[in-house]
C-alpha cells in the first residue's frame, strides 16, 4: 500500500441553490479545488463521484460520465459511487484505494447532490430510499422518526435530555456562522430548537439537518507527487468502513451505530492511534440525536454520556475535541451525496491551519465520521499533515 | 411502486400473519423472513415459522410531518415492537389511548389497510399493533 495524501480541496456554497444546477455545483467545487492544487484537469488520472439520488432528484443517471463530460476531462475513467449519505466518503475511500494499490497516481473526489429541483415530498421519498423501503418507508417510516425511535431510546436508557439534543445544533449553527460556505449564519438558542414545530417525537425542525443543494471535491494524490502541488498535503492515515442492517428494528442496539464502532476500530487501527490523538473531527449530525451517537461510538466519551458531554461544551470549537467545526450537517447543510466530501475538506483545512475563523489550534490529527441510512453504512477516516 | 401488486402479493404471509422464518439448527427467529441463517451460513436450515402476535413497545414516537401516502393519518405513532419472541418490528401503533403508548405497552398485531396507492387505487394491508 502506498501512502495518499490530500493536495486540494474546493466547495460550492452550500444552502438552496436555485441559480446552479447540479453541473453547476461540481463545477465550483472541482474547479476550486484544482485551482487550490495548483493542478490542470489534465493531471488527473479518475473521477470518484459520490451521489446518492440524482435519478429521483433531478432525473438523472449515468452521472459518472457526466462529471467528466461537463469537467472536459474525458476519456478518464469516471466512476460513481452511491451509499446513501455516506456516499462521498466511500468515494473518497475507493480514490484511496486506486492509489494506494498503485493504479493511479492522482485522482478527484466529487461529491454532489441537487436536492431543490423537486417538491419537499419528493426529496423525503428519495432520501427514504437509505432506509428499507419494505419493512420501514412503507409503514410510515420517515428518516426523522427512524433516528426520533433511537433518541427515545437513547433518554430512556441513558436519560438524555431534549435541551441536550438541542445544544448539538445550537453548538453546529455557532460554527456555521464562521464558514462562509455554510447553508446558515445565524446562531440559534436552545429555546429556538425547543420551541420549532414537532417532526417526529422527541425531534423538532431544528433538531433535523436541512435539505441542501451542494458540492465538494478534493484532489488526492500519492505521497512522491504530493509535494508538487502543496507544502503541506494531508496524508489519509487510516480508512475503515462497515455494514449493518438496513432496518433499525433487524440491528442488535438502537443506541448505537455499530458500523461506526467498527469503521472507527479499522481506521484508528491503521493509523497506530487512539480518538485521543485527536483534535477534531467532522461527524455526522444529520439529527442531533446522531451526533451524540457518534461521539460515543468514536469513544470521544461514554456510551449514553454524549449528551451531558455536549451540554457541558467540551465538543464546541477549541474545547476538548472540536468537533463539526464547519457547522456540521445541521449548520453547514446536507448535500446528502456531498457530505462525505465536505467533511475531509473541512479537515484539510484545519490541519492546514486554513480554516479562518474557526480554526482549532494545534490541530494535528483530524478524523471524519459519516453514516450511511440509520446506520447500515458508516465511513471513519483518520487524517494528518506530511511536515 | 410502494403498492406494486406483485409485491403486496408477495408479502401476504409476512404482513398478513407475521409469518417469519426460524433456522432448525440455532433456533435464531427472524423477521421478516430470511432466505439463510446468518449465524449458521451453510448448516443451518431455515423453514417457515409464524411470529407471536403480542410483544411490547420498545421504542416509539409520534410523527407529525408524514410522508407522501401517509398525510391523513398525521400525527400518528410508529414504534418499534418486541415481539414476544425477543424478535423486533417497526410497526405503527393504533386505537390506543395516547397515555397509554410508553416503554413497554403490551401491544397486540391488529391487521390494517397501510396505504393506497394514488394512481391506481391499490391498497396495500399489513400489520399495525395496538395497546392491550
Ligand atoms: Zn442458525
Amino acid at each position: 500500500m502506498r501512502k495518499v495524501a490530500i493536495v486540494g480541496a474546493g466547495l460550492s456554497k452550500f444552502g438552496e441553490r436555485w441559480d446552479a444546477s447540479f453541473r453547476d455545483l461540481i463545477f465550483e467545487a472541482s474547479s476550486m479545488a484544482l485551482e487550490d492544487a495548483k493542478m490542470e484537469g489534465s493531471d488527473l488520472q479518475a473521477i470518484y463521484g459520490g451521489t446518492m439520488a440524482p435519478g429521483r432528484l433531478i432525473g438523472q443517471e449515468h452521472v459518472g460520465a457526466l462529471i467528466a463530460d461537463q469537467l472536459g476531462l474525458t476519456p478518464i475513467a469516471s466512476t460513481r459511487v452511491e451509499a446513501a449519505c455516506a456516499s462521498g466518503s466511500v468515494a473518497l475511500r475507493n480514490a484511496y484505494f486506486a492509489i494506494a494499490s498503485g493504479m493511479y497516481d492522482i485522482v478527484a473526489v466529487g461529491g454532489v447532490e441537487k436536492m431543490t429541483e423537486v417538491s419537499t415530498e419528493e426529496v423525503s421519498f428519495a432520501l427514504g430510499g437509505a432506509g428499507d423501503q419494505e419493512w420501514e418507508l412503507f409503514l410510515g417510516a420517515t428518516f426523522p422518526a427512524i433516528y426520533a425511535l433511537m433518541a427515545k431510546r437513547h433518554m430512556l436508557d441513558f436519560g438524555t435530555t431534549e435541551e441536550q439534543m438541542a445544544s448539538v445544533s445550537v453548538k453546529n449553527h455557532k460554527n456555521a456562522s464562521k464558514n462562509k460556505f455554510a447553508q446558515y449564519q445565524n446562531e440559534i438558542t436552545i429555546q429556538d430548537v425547543m420551541d420549532s414545530s414537532p417532526v417526529a417525537s422527541p425531534l423538532k425542525l431544528l433538531d433535523c439537518s436541512p435539505i441542501t443543494d451542494g458540492a465538494a471535491a478534493v484532489i488526492l494524490c500519492s505521497e512522491e507527487r504530493a509535494r508538487k502541488f502543496t507544502d503541506t498535503p494531508v496524508q489519509i492515515i487510516g480508512s475503515g468502513q462497515a455494514s449493518d442492517a438496513l432496518a433499525l428494528a433487524n440491528r442488535k442496539s438502537m443506541t448505537e451505530i455499530a458500523a461506526t464502532k467498527e469503521a472507527a476500530r479499522q481506521a484508528l487501527h491503521q493509523a497506530k492511534l487512539t480518538i485521543k490523538d485527536v483534535q477534531v473531527a467532522e461527524v455526522h449530525d444529520c439529527f442531533s440525536i446522531a451526533e451524540i451517537l457518534a461521539i460515543e461510538d468514536l469513544g470521544i466519551c461514554k456510551k449514553g454520556e454524549g449528551g451531558k458531554f455536549t451540554e457541558d461544551g467540551h465538543t464546541a470549537l477549541n474545547s476538548k475535541i472540536s468537533v463539526n467545526t464547519s457547522g456540521g450537517l445541521k449548520g453547514c447543510g446536507h448535500p446528502v451525496g456531498a457530505t462525505g466530501v465536505k467533511q475531509a475538506v473541512e479537515i484539510y483545512w484545519q490541519l492546514q491551519g486554513r480554516a479562518n475563523g474557526r480554526q482549532v489550534k494545534g490541530a494535528e490529527i483530524g478524523l471524519t465520521q459519516n453514516v450511511g441510512g440509520s446506520g447500515a453504512t458508516a465511513v471513519v477516516n483518520v487524517y494528518k499533515r506530511m511536515d | 411502486m410502494k403498492n406494486a401488486i406483485p409485491l403486496i402479493w408477495r408479502r401476504i404471509p409476512e404482513r398478513y400473519a407475521l409469518m417469519g422464518t426460524v433456522c432448525e439448527n440455532c433456533k435464531t427467529e427472524y423477521f421478516p423472513k430470511r432466505m439463510f441463517c446468518a449465524k449458521c451460513r451453510r448448516k443451518g436450515r431455515v423453514v417457515e415459522k409464524q411470529m407471536p402476535d403480542e410483544g411490547k413497545i420498545f421504542s416509539f414516537s409520534e410523527v407529525h410531518v408524514a410522508p407522501t401516502g401517509h398525510e391523513s393519518e398525521a400525527p400518528y405513532f410508529l414504534a418499534i415492537i418486541e415481539l414476544k419472541n425477543g424478535v423486533r418490528l417497526m410497526s405503527q401503533i393504533v386505537d390506543s389511548e395516547k397515555e397509554k403508548i410508553k416503554f413497554g405497552s403490551p401491544v397486540k398485531m391488529m391487521f390494517r389497510k397501510i396505504t393506497e396507492d394514488d394512481h391506481d387505487g391499490t391498497i396495500a394491508y399489513g400489520y399495525k399493533f395496538k395497546v392491550v
